[in-house]
């Protein structure tokens, strides 16, 4: 029962930070928000018992992505409301859009034969033992490739940060 | 009785059909910020927001069927995305140094 009156208070909290990314005015209203969005996120990973995956996901949505969205719109200047208004046509197309398309979602995995399961197997699963274990044998050659690809990444971005002279 | 207890507070009661439900609105709300929004680093986030409903969903799968692998592949989806997010900012630095904004519409010079 507990845990129901958890996820339902996560859920709002995630659903409505959501909201806010999407319809704030402002930039930066829109990135705290997203840090909202993402902290009640790891708070469903623990909830799922999934530890490792909810402090990977703190430590580089909370940490890293939101420093680098934060630190850009402060360099671009936009914290203002700069967004030109455009007319309410393509608002009310994409709102009936996305409605749509969650419809249509919603229905389709009603009506699929996915197995869903009524509760967790192993309570064990998602700790740091056994992610490390599956992720430096099964899944070694990936987690190399994972890191040449930060690798590219990260001189790609100085790259096309720098100032040209 | 210490044993059920104990097993009561770890197992989430709820049924997992409302994580589907969750990461489905999660999902759309996503989609619909990039069909709506102008400025392209509230696209980048709601690329993010979306990226994150999915992985939301590969964990309760994981969790729920007691299969690691779905957490492995969510642990790969966020190192491409904080490649993904890096790379996209600075491309967006590059252009804002070039044209001054980032509204989307003023960027169409790449339309075909």
């Amino acid at each position: 029962m507990g845990s129901e009156i958890i996820f339902y208070i996560l859920s709002a909290l995630s659903i409505f930070s959501a909201l806010v990314v999407v319809f704030s005015k402002n930039p930066i209203y829109s990135v705290l928000s997203l840090i909202v969005c993402f902290f009640s996120i790891a708070g469903h990973y623990v909830m799922l018992n999934a530890q490792f995956l909810a402090i990977v996901h703190i430590i580089v949505y909370a940490g890293a992505i939101m420093v680098l969205l934060l630190f850009t719109v402060m360099l671009l200047n936009l914290n203002k409301e700069s967004e030109p208004h455009k007319s309410n046509l393509i608002k009310v197309a994409a709102i009936v859009t996305g409605g749509l398309l969650m419809l249509t979602l919603l229905a389709s995995l009603r009506t699929s034969q996915l197995p869903v399961y009524v509760s967790p197997t192993d309570l064990g699963l998602g700790t740091v033992q056994t992610v490390g274990k599956s992720l430096f044998t099964d899944y070694l050659l990936p987690f190399e490739i994972s890191s040449i690809l930060f690798i590219s990444a990260m001189i790609g971005a100085v790259v096309l940060a720098k100032k040209e002279r | 009785m210490q044993e059920t207890i104990q097993v009561a507070q770890n197992l989430p009661s709820t049924p997992q059909t409302w994580y589907l439900i969750l990461s489905t609105i999660l999902f759309s709300i996503g989609v619909m910020g990039v069909l709506f929004r102008r400025n392209a680093i509230i696209i980048l986030m709601c690329v993010e927001l979306m990226l994150n409903a999915v992985n939301l969903l590969l964990v309760s799968y994981s969790s729920y069927s007691g299969n690691l692998e779905g957490q492995v592949f969510v642990f790969f989806v966020m190192v491409v995305a904080a490649a993904e997010v890096a790379v996209g900012l600075a491309l967006l630095v590059s252009i804002y140094r070039n044209i001054a904004s980032t509204d989307i519409d003023v960027l169409s010079r790449m339309k075909w």
